[in-house]
């Protein structure tokens, strides 16, 4: 030991006792909070974050975890992340598969509520939104490239998540076990596609709330024929460069587990 | 030393200093020595007798704390009603909201941020700003025992470690004051070498917040911990010993406007107020001899819970807006 180490009143036991206790205290504590160190670098949960969020690293960063965009979601698709997420406790995600965000707010509500930048404010519109990428991970349990048709609720009776449906209710998101559908083939995953959706609309010469600006310049997924053989029409779904990852593919799809994947990768700024 | 380095030098944890005869003013001289005459300690020791009876036959009720803990759950639940009413009156949680459309942003959270995403953005700093003013006319760690949910919860705790020592079944076991400014300095430290707001992460403040207002969860697991320690091991040790939120307070309070008051010259010197308080190095001053004045404010590690001025038998402690009187 160092000369300069020496007190010139040595410690009583216990100031010593106190002084090796607080140093245990201060280490386990400083120890415990930098756990969540873990689930960050191991990237243990890959999650869609909310609309104009930042890289994942800037992102947990500047979010400070209050819920503001939780709050303001029309159709409750934010959740927050777990003391399990480590550092990104409390930080928003979207599980797309039980709720996605289907743009019904129109305005980004979100990034509008969002008090520090980690929902960045620099963007106005939902196609220059990019939460990841739909994947077509399960082709083969597909009911397009099947051939099949699909006929009642998309979710089923128990469901409560919600969608927009615009002919039904412009302003008013709704249960979508209250819309069954009678398809020859299926297509919801086209069909409720907000992107396609805007894109429709403009191409009917009537963007929403006649703002041109809300036309997205890119198509998000069509459904492409692989084959027509005995009469029987097989298509299958193809994701386009228009697509903004927000996962409503993923959530209206029937089948169980959903066809669809949101890869999150590049959103991220993971590299692939 | 001046009364805010004194009050500072408190609040990062190092022990008060006893005061040198020339700190004394000539007024607070003449009492302490019209204090220790025959005539006054017979008075004094005749006079703790009488209170100590009253206080025995009329327990008295706190009537102060129970208003404090009603404005505490006043403000937690203005955020959990403002959510699920969908009134918009308090949006977020405690570590940022919009009060009425206002941004609030919780300043060791903002500080957090600031740090680790290294970029204010305007409504933040706004936000943070709003708060800075708010609580620094408000008393600064007032934040802790009027707004902070785990404040609460430990207090409840802390009524049960203090039975369970009563029993002599637990001791409690004091930390070094200082590692709480080590806390904060090795989670700024932290937030500006990872990039991730480290602090948040273990925050019972955060969790208990959020849990509140967007429902329970995992993290509730720690704050149990939390409270578990400070019942069986040390008393209101997150408070007292760990929490970076209540310096960062103690900081912006101590050049607060709004103080507890001593009056030397009512004191019987009981020490009833020490004996309550969350933070007793503040009320040395109170100690037969150590005031330094007539009157001294007391530091900036004062949470201003008001338990102080509920328990004191001669109302010699009061709250203070200086500038505007006496409050209380």
């Amino acid at each position: 030991m160092k000369n300069s180490s020496k007190k010139k009143r040595p410690m009583t036991v216990k100031a010593r006792r106190k002084f090796i206790r607080t140093v245990i205290m201060g280490a386990g504590l400083i120890g415990t909070s930098l756990l969540g160190f873990i689930p960050v670098l191991g990237r243990w949960k890959e999650r869609v974050r909310p609309p104009g969020a930042l890289k994942e690293q800037p992102f947990l960063a500047s979010c400070i975890k209050c819920g503001q965009c939780v709050q303001v979601c029309p159709v409750n698709a934010i959740k927050l992340a777990e003391l399990d997420e480590g550092f990104g406790i409390g930080s928003p995600y979207i599980d797309t598969r039980a709720q996605s965000c289907d743009f019904s707010c129109d305005g980004l509500q979100c990034v509008l509520a969002c008090p520090t930048g980690a929902l960045t404010h620099e963007l106005n519109y939902p196609h220059e939104t990019d939460m990841g990428i739909a994947k077509v991970a399960r082709p083969e349990s597909c009911l397009a490239v099947l051939g099949q048709g699909f006929k009642g609720q998309a979710r089923g009776p128990d469901y409560d998540g919600l969608l927009r449906y615009d002919e039904i209710d412009r302003w008013n998101p709704i249960l979508v076990r209250e819309h069954p559908y009678d398809l020859e083939l299926c297509d919801l995953c086209v069909r409720q596609c907000p992107i396609e959706i805007r894109a429709n609309q403009c191409d009917a010469g009537k963007p929403p709330s006649g703002d041109e600006n809300q036309c997205p310049p890119k198509r998000a997924i069509r459904l492409v024929e692989i084959d027509n053989a005995e009469g029987v029409k097989r298509m299958k779904p193809e994701i386009l460069d228009g697509c903004v990852g927000c996962g409503v593919c993923d959530m209206i799809c029937p089948i169980e587990p959903s066809v669809f994947e949101i890869d999150v990768t590049s959103s991220r700024g993971w590299a692939a | 030393m001046s009364r805010i380095s004194r009050s500072l030098s408190e609040l990062f944890g190092n022990d008060p200093k006893k005061p040198v005869p020339d700190d004394y003013t000539p007024e607070a001289k003449d009492l302490h020595a019209f204090q220790r005459t025959d005539e006054e300690t017979k008075k004094r020791v005749d006079g703790i007798k009488v209170e100590l009876a009253e206080k025995h036959a009329h327990p008295p009720l706190e009537k102060l704390r129970l208003k404090r803990w009603a404005v505490l759950l006043l403000v937690n639940l203005l955020f959990v009603f403002s959510f699920y009413l969908d009134i918009q009156l308090l949006e977020g949680a405690l570590t940022a909201s919009r009060f009425v459309g206002f941004h609030m942003a919780d300043l060791n959270s903002a500080l957090q941020v600031m740090l680790a995403f290294k970029h204010v953005v305007l409504n933040l700093l706004i936000g943070t700003v709003t708060v800075f003013i708010a609580w620094w006319l408000l008393g600064g760690r007032t934040f802790c025992s009027w707004a902070c949910p785990y404040h609460l919860l430990a207090e409840w705790a802390e009524i049960l470690h203090l039975k369970l020592v009563e029993k002599k079944w637990v001791t409690d076991h004091p930390f070094d004051r200082r590692a709480r400014t080590w806390f904060w300095i090795i989670f700024v430290v932290l937030a500006l070498v990872t990039g991730y707001t480290v602090y948040e992460t273990i925050s019972p403040t955060g969790i208990l917040s959020r849990a509140l207002i967007y429902g329970p969860g995992l993290a509730l697991l720690w704050v149990a911990l939390l409270l578990l320690f400070e019942i069986f091991y040390s008393r209101r040790a997150w408070c007292r010993y760990a929490c970076p939120i209540g310096l960062t307070y103690g900081m912006v309070g101590a050049t607060s406007p709004l103080i507890v008051q001593y009056e030397l010259s009512s004191c019987f010197h009981e020490g009833e107020c020490r004996k309550v308080c969350l933070v007793p190095h503040v009320l040395e001053t109170v100690i037969k001899g150590r005031a330094r004045g007539t009157e001294v404010e007391i530091g900036a590690d004062c949470t201003r819970c008001g338990r102080c001025v509920d328990s004191c038998p001669t109302n010699s402690l009061m709250f203070k807006f200086k500038g505007l009187g006496n409050l209380l």
